[in-house]
């Protein structure tokens, strides 16, 4: 095709506050590829809900459309209320894993237990970035974080699997060495009739890389490609084989009545109720 | 036309925001104020509106924000407990300029405290619960027929003012039963927020009160908790533009304070002894006072419709006037200390306190307390 994208169109004209090295420049890129080569010329058809952390300001207020940057972790709310009264557009969350797994998590368990018509797209990396590099639920153990001087000692959370077992529609994980498929993932999320979630395994140079031992973001990235497993093959795998690995992939595409559909199912039911009372 | 019907106030509040044009609900069950929920998931879906029960407060405040931005009058119901919760989202709405209405019927705190009994403990965390500087509109109900009026005036001036509205009722009125008078829907003052015009771009400043977008019009909106310039742009740093942001929302509250203020006065100008009550402890005042006045005891009454802002103008003129000024809440003097600072000096201010078990400040416990302060 003739490629006439450029992210430009899709952004306000302002720098980025993103370190140079992070993820997220990765992430807007794929997701607005995404955007453009599912036919949207604009993001008028989309409103973007997010938290409080770096990748909640991937859309706010940088993309050219509808944003709602809420107090951390309660995007998915937000969400959840602007899809029920406008189940035309499409509602987009975008959040870091401590926003959506963290502080947020019992918001993102319900939304895919209802179903609600949204996508979530979780930048997990692995640590709380914008306050100085705090462990994450989803930091791996034993790694040391500002808050972890001697390594962390708890296991991390699998935010795929989880969401999955909770009832979304669509759930697939890649990381910022996965730009293709990532990029496919989206607009598979985005089409998807349901809640859908894509987590995104991303590089923090600053934040994570530097305490954990990393020498800089190719580092990081590099790493992610060497420990990515990709879903269908960990089943010929024994479990102690799977730890330290990333496992990648579709977890789950399905269909179930929507929260819009079923609310407004309910609405009908209650005008025929009101007019035969 | 008027009909009357005889509800309890939860269900007057309910039946009030669906007449105010109310078409989201989103709630958490909690004591005392469940039963507004109930009646609304039955009502409102009749009405074409959206009832949905959230995980916790939080998510049922920050739902009532995202379809207030999608264009729909919102409210949520809670008690004491959840409203603690909600605070931060309460911030979230003053800073955005999200019109929501959000209902506190008290119950007896702190924390799980005695869920079924009354209490009129939250007046302090309905004006100062969330962090940071803001000014609150708070509504204070005394009768199931006010329930229905102030329901509507809170979504009123949360419109009006692109603000959050406190109505801040208790367990004794949201859950007792009275008759109510109610105009035809077509008789109902109701008042839709003030929308952009084409071209428009300032929706956060420039006006005191600016106009509001909804998502999916095409304004590109940029809402964040964050302070922000007039078009939603985040500045992290400047103090020019965080003091341009929080004045203004303070000022076009504390501004059109004479408009949003609402009290009920009696003998202000010829009385010994003032009487500054709200809520369900006004009920006993009326009778406290009856019996007063045929004792022979001038008394002057303010009842609180608005408790913030305070109404400072009407309690000090009473306080030139009045030898004592009683303030009767059950709770440990929470409304006393913002009398006490209003009428600096220019009368004795007295608290009657109660608080626990639900139990009411009598009328004969206000009587000797105005029998005492008599001139």
């Amino acid at each position: 095709m003739t490629d006439n994208f450029s992210v430009r169109r899709y952004m306000r004209n302002l720098r980025l506050p993103f370190c140079p090295g992070c993820g997220c420049y990765t992430i807007i890129n794929s997701f607005l590829r995404a955007v453009y080569e599912l036919g949207y010329s604009d993001l008028s058809r989309f409103v973007f809900c997010s938290g409080i952390g770096c990748a909640a300001w991937i859309p706010s207020p940088y993309f050219k459309a509808d944003s709602i940057h809420t107090p951390h972790g309660r995007s998915i709310p937000v969400a959840t209320g602007v899809k029920l009264m406008r189940p035309d557009l499409n509602v987009v969350v975008f959040g870091g894993d401590g926003d959506l797994v963290g502080i947020g998590l019992s918001h993102l368990i319900h939304a895919a237990r209802r179903n609600v018509d949204i996508t979530v797209i979780m930048v997990n990396n692995m640590i709380y970035g914008m306050t100085g590099g705090q462990v994450a639920p989803t930091t791996p153990l034993k790694t040391r974080t500002t808050s972890t001087p001697y390594g962390s000692f708890e296991r991390p959370i699998d935010a795929a699997h989880l969401v999955a077992a909770a009832g979304a529609c669509y759930v697939a994980r890649w990381t910022t060495a996965h730009a293709g498929q990532l990029k496919e993932a989206f607009k598979k999320a985005i089409l998807t009739k349901g809640f859908a979630f894509v987590e995104v395994v991303s590089q923090c140079p600053t934040s994570f890389g530097r305490r954990a031992g990393f020498k800089g973001a190719a580092d990081i990235v590099r790493w992610f490609r060497e420990v990515s497993v990709q879903l269908e093959q960990t089943e010929k795998m024994a479990k102690e084989e799977l730890t330290g690995k990333i496992v990648v992939g579709e977890f789950i595409s399905r269909e179930f009545p929507t929260l819009t559909e079923t609310v407004y199912a309910v609405l009908e039911e209650a005008k025929k109720h009101a007019k035969s009372s | 036309m008027k009909f009357n019907r005889f509800l309890q106030g939860n269900e007057a509040c309910a039946e009030a925001a669906i007449a105010a044009g109310c078409r989201f609900f989103a709630g958490y069950p909690i004591t005392p104020a469940s039963e507004i929920m109930e009646y609304l998931a039955e009502r409102l879906p009749q009405k074409g509106g959206v009832v949905i029960q959230m995980e916790d407060e939080m998510a049922s405040l920050a739902a009532v924000i995202g379809a207030s931005w999608a264009g729909a009058k919102a409210m949520t119901a809670t008690s004491g407990p959840g409203f603690s919760l909600m605070q931060e989202l309460i911030g979230y709405a003053f800073m955005t300029e999200t019109p929501c209405v959000i209902v506190d019927v008290q119950r007896t705190g702190p924390s799980t405290g005695q869920a079924t009994k009354c209490a009129q403990g939250d007046v302090m965390q309905s004006r100062w619960g969330t962090h940071g500087d803001y000014a609150s509109i708070v509504l204070s109900p005394n009768s199931v027929q006010e329930m229905f009026e102030l329901t509507i005036r809170a979504f009123n001036l949360a419109e009006t003012y692109r603000t959050p509205v406190i109505l801040l009722a208790d367990e004794l009125i949201a859950h007792m039963r009275e008759t109510v008078e109610i105009q035809s829907a077509d008789k109902i003052k109701t008042v839709n927020r003030k929308k952009p015009k084409r071209g428009d771009t300032a929706f956060f400043g420039s006006e005191e009160i600016p106009p509001m977008p909804s998502v999916g019009e095409g304004y590109n909106i940029a809402v964040t908790g964050s302070t922000h310039d007039e078009y939603g742009i985040r500045y992290t740093a400047d103090p020019e533009v965080h003091r341009r942001l929080v004045q203004r929302l303070v000022h076009k509250i504390t501004d059109n304070a004479d408009k949003i203020i609402d009290v009920e006065a009696h003998n202000i100008e010829n009385c010994e002894v003032g009487v500054v009550s709200f809520g369900c402890t006004s009920r006993s005042v009326y009778e406290a006072v009856e019996m007063a006045r045929e004792e022979g005891i001038k008394v002057g009454q303010v009842r609180l419709r608005t408790i913030w802002p305070f109404p400072e103008k009407i309690v000090k003129a009473m306080a030139r006037n009045a030898k004592a000024i009683i303030v009767p809440e059950m709770n440990l003097k929470q409304i006393f200390y913002e009398v006490d600072r209003t009428v600096k000096g220019l009368a004795r201010v007295v608290s009657i306190n109660k608080v626990g078990g639900g139990e009411l400040i009598t009328p004969e416990e206000v009587l000797s307390e105005i029998r005492r302060w008599r001139g």
